[in-house]
């Protein structure tokens, strides 16, 4: 299969064929990373920026790390500020990048849709590393990969979403991904938390944690941001953690062969309690941040042109 | 010179009239309405007389747009009061009334005099500068009404910048019934409607956009309403955008309350499906809404409920839209398509071309209590001439306002003000029409 997208803006815009694609290259090279000389010469000459306007250490290390495997020159700008507060607008930015002829954009920004307007500007491929509460397509892909890793399959899981899905670009991505793949996505929260009309994304939506991962083949916690907090999105992390954090009680609700994911970072205490996220019969979330170089290796390749 | 109008349908709902006509305008004014003009001209043998053939065209009271942003002073990149002006007659428009969102606010006679000023001197468009009700439109300390009134202001509004205040709202209504002016607001609890950024619904769900629910427009109509009620007093509400407002407004109507009411061509023609490519010509305030939402306004627009088609002509710079959604400024260019797209209200039925007529002149008029809006003889020849049938293209490049920012740019429309006369004065022609 020839895979023609220019850029990864999110899982809305890709086919299961094209994911399918995406996971078996990522798949392929895993090895890589266990090789004594982890580096092939695959993207040799070619120029990766990872643009990134929000704080990351995860995603912004496993993309650089990512190109460097495939033997790419990776460049890190890190704006602290958004590109409105520091003067210069992302189109002025896009253009200057674009005259240094790189080959491939990795964007995060805070604000949704500026991967989409940067792709609209630039003749280079853009990756979208998130942005805002839309979407994080290589997140949901790495999580895909390693459901798929343990499980062997996506095709009717009972995979529960659980936390600040209003907020929350990963569950998007992953709603989008997981229900293209046949899994049946399940999400629980407080109404606060869970967007209008989600139901629409063609999931089913609960307010009690137990609710959701019922049978659960999958649990996947969102991390709560602390801050929330003073928006009246729920009282106080005390009540969260008392109704939502997922422990030894609740998982004994799901499968007995469940397992626990989580985008990192995590909240101990919060969203998952401490013996749950070290427990590695249930936690896969080391496993997650090793598929994300693989995916993300996988993008770069595919879009960089290693394919042909 | 004289100028006589000749064979087209003229429809003045004002009159009750929707018939073939001749028109005859003296010295800026209208002169003779019937069927006798030749006769007329005949009589004024000495006077220099032009006239023109109008056969297929309609011929209408000059066109009102209650709400529409001007900029000057202070924003003249985004658009001036003569670059508006040329938008207003382009679009078909012989009078506009202006928010008072500048900087500084128009929040004293001063700056109302300017303004007037400014637009005798581009001498194009009729222009009713609106007021601000509360000192820098903080929603604090109320403007000097009377003194604003006797400067020229039509009625007063704080605009994009609501009255959060109830008691301040109160007051406010209070104060201006008694002059005699009305009072405009944009509806919106700005605690609801906090950081939004598009209609809350499943597309604000699926693009992570921080959504505007329906309840931030319909909870201050329905306070508003109490207020006007208990206080017996005229309010009007701004740029209408949800099935819940009609509601409202329409319940309120049948309870005898003084409400009248305006929405924009943009809340009957886009929705918030649209939005999908972060297309930041979409972003408006209120924000597009669902398809259920744009069936009630067309309801609304039918049975009466709203009065009023004002297109909240709201210009900007490309670098106020050429920037990530989230930071993108609110509203669309709208003068020179707000006629087209209205039209096409009556094409689908839903209005007839007395009501459109009456929603683009005669309402407008009466809400804001101008001597405008009737082809009577003795009142200013204010009428636009609009071909029916005429198929065209929208472009941003052809607009003459400064703001380029319309999401309708080449879509294809039928309609359009081919001459728009102000005060016996032709203003535009259209390059199709041959005078």
């Amino acid at each position: 299969m020839k895979f023609d997208k220019k850029d990864i803006l999110g899982m809305k815009d890709l086919s299961v064929e094209e994911i399918n694609l995406i996971l078996e290259t990522a798949e392929s090279f895993l090895e890589i990373s266990t090789r004594e000389i982890k580096k092939v010469p695959t993207l040799r000459g070619k120029t990766i920026i990872n643009l990134f306007y929000e704080a990351s250490t995860r995603t912004r290390t496993s993309f650089e790390i990512a190109g460097k495997r495939l033997s790419a020159d990776t460049i890190n700008i890190s704006a602290s500020t958004s590109s409105v507060v520091k003067g210069e607008t992302l189109i002025d930015t896009a253009r200057n990048l674009e005259a240094m002829h790189p080959d491939i954009i990795v964007i995060r920004h805070s604000a949704a849709g500026a991967p989409h307007l940067l792709a609209s500007l630039v003749k280079q491929s853009i990756i979208n590393a998130g942005d805002g509460a839309h979407e994080h397509p290589t997140q949901a892909l790495l999580d895909m990969m390693t459901i798929k890793e343990k499980k062997g399959r996506l095709k009717g899981l009972k995979i529960a979403i659980v936390g600040d899905i209003a907020h929350s670009r990963v569950a998007r991505s992953n709603i989008y991904g997981l229900t293209k793949m046949g899994a049946e996505v399940l999400l629980a929260g407080p109404a606060t938390m869970l967007p209008r009309d989600i139901d629409q994304m063609g999931v089913k939506v609960f307010n009690k944690i137990e609710d959701a991962i019922d049978g659960a083949d999958v649990v996947m916690m969102l991390r709560i941001q602390l801050e929330r907090e003073k928006q009246n999105i729920f009282p106080s992390l005390r009540e969260y953690a008392q109704r939502y954090c997922l422990n030894r009680k609740n998982i004994a609700l799901a499968k007995k062969d469940v397992i626990v994911m989580h985008p990192g970072p995590l909240n101990r205490g919060v969203e998952i309690s401490p013996d749950i996220a070290d427990d590695p019969s249930y936690s896969v979330i080391l496993d997650q941040v090793n598929n994300g170089v693989a995916v993300r290796m996988a993008l770069l390749y595919l879009l960089g042109g290693g394919h042909e | 010179m004289n100028l006589v109008l000749k064979g087209a349908r003229v429809i003045d709902p004002s009159q009750k009239i929707d018939a073939p006509m001749n028109i005859l305008i003296k010295d800026g004014k209208i002169a003779e309405l019937g069927d006798n003009t030749d006769k007329a001209k005949r009589d004024n043998g000495s006077e220099q007389t032009k006239t023109i053939d109008v056969k297929n065209m309609i011929v209408t009271p000059g066109l009102i747009d209650m709400h529409v942003h001007l900029r000057e002073p202070g924003f003249e990149y985004k658009e001036t009061i003569a670059s508006g002006c040329a938008a207003a007659v382009a679009g078909g428009f012989t009078s506009i009334a202006c928010m008072p969102n500048t900087k500084p606010v128009n929040d004293n006679r001063s700056i109302t005099e300017f303004i007037r000023r400014k637009a005798a001197e581009a001498n194009l468009a009729n222009v009713y500068p609106i007021g601000a009700i509360s000192m820098g439109a903080e929603g604090k300390i109320l403007t000097e009404f009377w003194d604003m009134k006797d400067a020229g202001i039509v009625a007063f509004s704080d605009d994009g910048r609501p009255l959060m205040d109830a008691a301040l709202m109160r007051r406010a209504l209070e104060y201006a019934h008694s002059l005699e002016l009305p009072i405009i607001q944009h509806c919106e609890d700005t605690n609801l409607s906090a950081g939004g950024l598009m209609h809350e619904g499943y597309y604000s769900t699926i693009l992570g956009l921080r959504g505007i629910p329906s309840l931030a427009e319909e909870t201050m109509i329905a306070r508003d309403i109490l207020i006007a009620e208990y206080t017996d007093t005229k309010v009007h509400i701004a740029h209408v955008s949800t099935a819940g407002a009609v509601r409202l407004i329409r319940e309120a109507k049948k309870r005898r309350i003084k409400i009248t009411a305006e929405t924009a061509p943009h809340y009957f023609t886009l929705t918030d499906e649209s939005l999908q490519n972060y297309d930041t010509n979409l972003k408006v305030n209120p924000p597009l809404r669902s398809a259920a939402d744009v069936a009630a306004i067309k309801e609304g627009l039918a049975d009466g409920t709203i009065d009023a088609l004002a297109c909240d002509h709201a210009p900007h710079a490309r670098t106020d839209k050429e920037v990530e959604f989230e930071y993108a400024a609110n509203g669309i260019s709208g003068l020179e398509t707000s006629l087209a797209l209205s039209l096409a209200l009556v094409h689908e039925g839903v209005l007839a071309w007395r009501e459109l007529i009456e929603k683009m002149s005669t309402n407008p008029a009466r809400i804001l209590n101008l001597s405008k809006g009737a082809l009577v003889p003795g009142a200013d020849a204010d009428i636009t001439v609009i071909d029916p049938q005429v198929k065209w293209k929208v472009s941003v490049k052809d607009f003459r306002s400064r703001g380029k920012n319309s999401p309708f740019d080449g879509r294809a429309l039928q309609g359009r003000a081919v001459l728009t006369i102000v005060g016996g004065e032709i203003k535009y022609c259209a390059p199709s029409f041959k005078l």
